[in-house]
């Protein structure tokens, strides 16, 4: 039972915002609530935040202003680039495969899934290894010119591992494909310099990172052919109608800017809890794997599997002793299906269905790890005690 | 008030297991909601009876409102595998099984039940309509609801005294009126839902159709004899009858025949007249005693034969441990095996067993 305040360790479903960007964003719902497209001050106001907060996030991203589409999240982001990308590229020159890894969140994989189902493109699967990392290489003998749009995810949010983009860029890019990346989970954890990263789309939620949630953006490269996906009043250069919701907008700039200036140190406090973690659970439970790449990794990202444990039961065991951990993906149902990202890791369900994320954040403290450590251990057994039929 | 208890509440997204809660919340329990997800038919989910996506929102709906966690727990497998597969085999061995029994043994108070223990409470409660009774050094006794029409002590007949020792029936104390109103005051989504019916594993159609899908070499079609041995028509298999059913049958006879034995050695169907229909004997097995010992002699007792049959008057002799013979006063019409027949005197539920052929 538990006998502390509730222990969050699930920061990669999502984040608490951070006090700083709550007080950027108030006076936009007061006296500064003005829409960016009126003519008078009230519209200019608001349509200078909306521009100073796009040029605070080329900054972080190292491209141009022009270059950001704000949307509702990532979700939005995904389905922009992915439908957007696939579409305009079709009608330009006639390609009708999209690429996208084994591994990928399901605003990606299902958006795939719909252009194949409904829109007549071929969807094609790029495997990854037994730590669900894409294969650059391999990828490269699936590319060619009748290939639509490519998507990779830049840190998998079931399993924290982290992909090459730069080389996988760097492919696609010279063979003028468009390459998109789902970079949600990343952002509070990794550089988003998207020269380096040699991505063309890019997808951003600021819940992630110490935002709010219901605003995220997407990077489009100069030149991407994009076809919009939400039509009307021509914001956003056309791709996303709607009007601008101004003090999200601002707050997700906000956030990004400390999420990323405060990166090093929050990092350096992180890592050495995520591998205490890892290493104690990995020790102390018979049975247990880490999934997910064992150094490439998101740095407050833990991710395991235990045979014969019902996944969801646990949460519910650690919920009640106060600590909110996840499966790895948020599923409420009680479902039993094993997740799409731990069977192409080439787990079996007695596996995979015993699934377990600790994900860490700026508020967690030492002695939390230590409590949860404790604990840990007896869940598991205590689940493994009650006989299955 | 009484010390305060952590108590994991079953709940199904019905009324009866939401005022459960609220009330154990309203005594100032620790109460943690948890639901059982049994069943899903491929191409079915939209009939299904049970733990379908509403019922899990209403559940956690009433959750939140009563600010408790909520946490579903999947044993779909093991319920196929014991509750579902019981169902199945019963009916192809030519009687009419009553999985609730399973469930709450196995599922309910097994699973679920260890689940809630494991996690730390102290009972598992449900929205069972039956009372319960301790008393210190005593075994706990099971008694009829309060609500004669509702009572379900019928299929928690079978649950040990350690499973009882760990449960409670909240609204076994209240009638059904009662708990709607509870639940309105409450503002309980589900205050006015429906009661739910029947097997909750059987989606669109009835049992039959059921069986035709999951199980079907149970429809093996074979001969009606009338009860001299004749045959006088052609049945659909002997998993599509009830003892005691009148229509259906395909026959036209001058007078209104009814199904009174499976035959299963031969996969003959008996059919007869109204007279033929009633017995005053049946032999149960696999009886299980509440108090966890068999009565010593021969007693005069109220037998229930079917979850929503009438009480009747009967001498139970124990034979053994778990078997028990059963006289009634009156002839009975429809004692059909597979079915528990389940011994009472008074309001005192004394345990039950498995009718047999």
């Amino acid at each position: 039972m538990a006998t502390h305040d509730p222990v969050y360790f699930d920061y990669a479903a999502t984040t608490p915002v951070d006090s700083r960007v709550v007080e950027v964003m108030t006076p936009f719902f007061g006296v500064l609530f003005g829409n960016p497209s009126s003519t008078h001050t009230y519209g200019q106001r608001a349509e200078a935040a909306v521009e100073r907060a796009r040029e605070t996030i080329a900054g972080r991203l190292n491209c141009d202003p022009q270059e950001i589409v704000f949307t509702s999240g990532g979700s939005e982001s995904d389905n922009l680039a992915l439908r957007g990308a696939a579409l305009a590229a079709r009608e330009r020159r006639g390609a009708y495969r999209v690429l996208i890894s084994s591994v990928e969140h399901h605003a990606v994989s299902h958006t795939a899934q719909q252009l194949a189902g409904r829109y007549g493109f071929q969807i094609e699967l790029i495997p990854v290894d037994s730590h669900g990392m894409a294969d650059p290489e391999q990828l490269v003998s699936q590319l060619g010119p009748d290939v639509a749009v490519v998507s990779i995810i830049l840190a998998n949010n079931e399993i924290g591992t982290i992909n090459p983009l730069a080389e996988i860029g760097s492919h696609c890019r010279r063979l003028g494909i468009p390459i998109h990346t789902d970079a949600v989970q990343a952002a509070a954890h990794m550089p988003l310099d998207v020269t380096e990263l040699q991505v063309d789309l890019l997808s951003l939620g600021a819940h992630k990172f110490y935002g709010p949630k219901g605003v995220g953006l997407l990077f489009v490269r100069k030149d991407t052919p994009l076809w919009p996906i939400l039509t009307g009043g021509g914001q956003e250069k056309g791709l996303r109608a709607g009007t601008e919701n101004v003090p999200y907008i601002v707050g997700m700039a906000e956030a990004l800017h400390w999420v990323q200036q405060e990166q090093a140190s929050r990092n350096a406090r992180l890592i050495p809890w995520r591998d205490r973690i890892i290493e104690e659970t990995l020790t102390r439970i018979p049975d247990s794997r880490l999934t997910g790449h064992p150094v490439n990794r998101l740095p407050n990202h833990a991710s395991f599997v235990f045979r014969h444990v019902d996944g969801n039961a646990l949460l519910a065991h650690l919920d009640v002793a106060g600590y909110a951990c996840s499966s790895g993906s948020a599923c409420k149902t009680g479902s039993p299906e094993p997740s799409g990202v731990l069977s192409a890791l080439g787990l079996p369900d007695e596996w995979a269905l015993g699934s377990l994320r600790v994900s860490l954040g700026t508020h967690t403290r030492a002695e939390e790890i230590e409590g949860f450590l404790q604990i840990l251990p007896a869940a598991v057994s205590r689940i493994r005690e009650v006989a299955v039929l | 008030m009484t010390r305060q208890k952590t108590i994991v509440v079953a709940m199904s997204g019905g009324v009866d297991s939401a005022v459960a809660a609220a009330l154990l919340v309203q005594q100032g329990h620790r109460v943690i909601g948890m639901m059982l997800r049994l069943w899903s038919e491929t191409g079915q989910e939209a009939y299904n009876r049970c733990c379908t996506p509403e019922a899990m929102s209403l559940a956690r709906r009433c959750a939140a409102l009563l600010d408790i966690p909520f946490y579903p727990l999947d044993v779909q497998a093991p319920f196929r595998k014991t509750v579902v597969q019981y169902f199945i085999d019963g009916y192809a061995q030519g009687v009419t099984p009553n999985p609730c029994l399973l469930c709450n043994r196995h599922i309910r108070f097994g699973l679920l039940r260890q689940h809630a223990l494991a996690l730390g409470a102290s009972h598992l409660a449900t929205g069972h309509y039956a009372r319960l009774r301790r008393s210190d050094h005593q075994p706990v006794q099971l008694l009829r609801a309060i609500d004669e029409d509702k009572d379900q002590s019928y299929i928690l007949s079978g649950l040990s005294q350690e499973q009882l020792a760990s449960a409670l029936f909240p609204v076994g104390e209240l009638t059904k009126t009662g708990v709607r109103e509870i639940a309105e005051q409450a503002g309980l989504p589900m205050a006015r839902r429906a009661d739910s019916q029947d097997l909750c594993f059987i989606t669109q159609g009835d049992y039959r159709q059921f069986l035709q899908r999951h199980a079907p070499q149970t429809m093996n079609p074979g001969p009606i004899r009338d009860p001299a041995g004749e045959i006088i028509g052609q049945h659909a298999g002997l998993a599509f009858y009830t003892i005691g059913q009148r229509r259906g049958l395909g026959i036209h006879h001058s007078q209104p025949l009814y199904v009174v034995e499976k035959d299963v050695e031969r996969n003959a169907l008996v059919v007869g007249q109204r007279h033929n229909l009633g017995r005053r004997q049946l032999q149960a097995a696999e009886v299980n005693w509440i108090a966890g010992e068999p009565p010593q002699d021969s007693f005069p007792a109220q037998v229930k034969i079917r979850y929503r049959a009438q009480l009747a008057a009967a001498q139970v002799t124990p034979r053994g441990h778990d078997q028990v013979n059963i006289h009634f006063d009156e002839p009975q019409r429809d004692i059909t095996p597979g079915q528990l027949a389940v011994i009472y005197t008074e309001d005192l539920c004394l345990g039950g067993g498995i009718i047999q052929g």
